[in-house]
């Protein structure tokens, strides 16, 4: 941990960790490749989830009801639910301002641009698309949120189940291709991020890079499959 | 092989640049890129004209100074070349080549195509080298050094500095050059002591003046050594383990 001295050569209280951790751009990318893991752990429990709405309307709300008693009676009703959201909203704001201020410095370093056509020579679509792609899914995420938990532009009658919800918001078309857009979006940004996240954590080792791209591709695929399959089987009637 | 030059004419590092317009006439595909600039350069002079500017040094590939970028590509078109052992078969009669210096904040350019490249050198001096007393030199061998590490360390060392890494970087980073400096050292056992230091005083000063890596890997593809992006991960391994180790003032 590193320590500050002061003029008078006294030292003083250590720096916390974070902080040193955080001032570096090396540090930054850590934590995101850490926030991003703990969204990563969200998404895929979010899919897993929400496959029970092929089960019955039943399941599908039993679970709903099931996550606001969560570790209840040790924790009161909701509260492990409050506090995983809040890990969330906590990691979704590291990684949201790490990137905004990244890319302020990585803008600063590359004041220039090349005046010739400068392509890409490997670098491919999800990597460079980014700072798009996690745009989109904020937007998105902002809308998800005020569609389904707090029911501000839901069609569903007041009182609804969450099921209700899920197929009242799902049976509007242009909704529904919203879904899919978004989760086109959240495909590239994780086909990037999975990957990309080894390389900032400096998990690296000869007998496990092969395994990294296979792995982001296998994760992007299960996750994205998923969330399109929700509101496409909504659309063709397979769940309603 | 007659071909046309967009080259990027600069003054001095605060006049404006614009690209002037050249032919190169006569070329001789078996000529190297900087022959061919050389006898552009030769016409100008006889004209009375400001000849290119651009740096070369051993023209054999190993010193790391005539980085330039051609038609967008860190030291044209063909893969694992310095510009100097670039050859003109590599183009077509009639081509029309784009030559660009490497833009970047932490390389500024000083006149045409020759840019500042001695942030690279303050990078090396914060920690990219042993300490050792001097004395008699050690028996060969004592230190016994795995192959796979002497092999992965030299691999490391075969950076010579050009500079194409940060060029090629979108964020102009130089993750890769500072990478290969550290891994050199920090893969064998002469590095070890100094190790935690040197990882935390090498980043600290390359991120004074270079960008951050979006792992996009472009400066492993314009690499003329191929040095590979394995040693930014161990970087940032080296890195974290440094902060949380390395106790700094005490």
């Amino acid at each position: 941990m590193a320590t500050t001295t002061d003029a008078a050569g006294a030292t003083t209280r250590p720096t916390p960790f974070l902080l040193v951790l955080y001032r570096s751009a090396l540090g930054k990318k850590y934590l995101m490749a850490v926030s991003g893991i703990v969204g990563l752990g969200y998404i895929l429990a979010h899919m897993l989830g929400n496959l029970k709405l092929y089960q019955s309307p039943e399941a599908f709300n039993a679970y709903a009801e099931f996550l606001r008693r969560l570790l209840y009676p040790i924790l009161p009703e909701s509260g492990a639910l409050n506090l995983l959201r809040a890990v969330l909203v906590l990691a979704l704001v590291v990684h949201v301002v790490a990137a905004a201020q990244l890319t302020a410095l990585n803008r600063r370093a590359r004041p220039e641009r090349y005046r010739s056509r400068r392509d890409y020579v490997v670098a491919d679509f999800a990597a460079r698309t980014m700072r798009w792609t996690g745009v989109i899914v904020l937007l998105f995420l902002a809308y998800h949120l005020a569609d389904l938990t707090w029911g501000w532009v839901n069609p569903a009658p007041e009182g609804a189940t969450v099921y209700d919800k899920v197929v009242a918001s799902f049976s509007r078309t242009p909704i529904a291709a919203l879904y899919l857009v978004a989760n086109a979006a959240l495909g590239a940004h994780l086909f990037h991020g999975v990957w990309s996240l080894f390389q900032s954590m400096g998990w690296s080792s000869p007998r496990f890079d092969p395994v990294r791209r296979t792995l982001a591709t296998a994760f992007t695929a299960v996750v994205i499959g998923g969330n399109l399959s929700f509101p496409i089987a909504v659309q063709l009637g397979i769940v309603a | 092989m007659n071909l046309t030059l967009r080259v990027w004419r600069q003054a001095g590092p605060s006049e404006p640049g614009r690209f002037e317009t050249y032919e190169a006439t006569d070329v001789s595909e078996d000529s190297s890129f900087l022959e061919m600039l050389d006898l552009v350069n030769d016409g100008l002079i006889r004209r009375g004209e400001e000849p290119i500017e651009f740096m070369h040094d051993c023209r054999e590939g190993i010193c790391g100074t005539c980085g330039m970028m051609i038609d967008g590509q860190a030291h044209g078109p063909q893969a694992r070349t310095t510009t100097c052992q670039l050859h003109m078969r590599s183009f077509s009669d009639g081509d029309e080549i784009v030559i660009e210096p490497w833009r970047a904040a932490g390389f500024p350019v000083l006149k045409d195509l020759v840019v500042d490249r001695s942030a690279f050198d303050r990078i090396v001096e914060s920690g990219g080298y042993i300490s050792v007393e001097t004395g008699s030199a050690q028996d060969a061998n004592l230190t016994p050094i795995p192959k796979d590490d002497a092999d992965r360390a030299m691999d490391a060392a075969a950076c010579i500095g050009c500079g194409a890494c940060v060029a090629a970087c979108p964020n102009g980073a130089a993750q890769l050059f500072t990478s290969a400096k550290l891994a050199h050292l920090n893969l064998l056992p002469q590095g070890q002591p100094e190790r935690s230091r040197r990882t935390l005083a090498m980043v600290g000063v390359m991120e004074e003046t270079f960008g951050s890596c979006t792992n996009y890997g472009e400066c492993e593809a314009a690499c003329p050594k191929g040095i590979s992006i394995d040693f930014i991960a161990m970087m940032n391994r080296d890195h974290r383990r440094a902060l949380m180790t390395e106790r700094r003032g005490a």
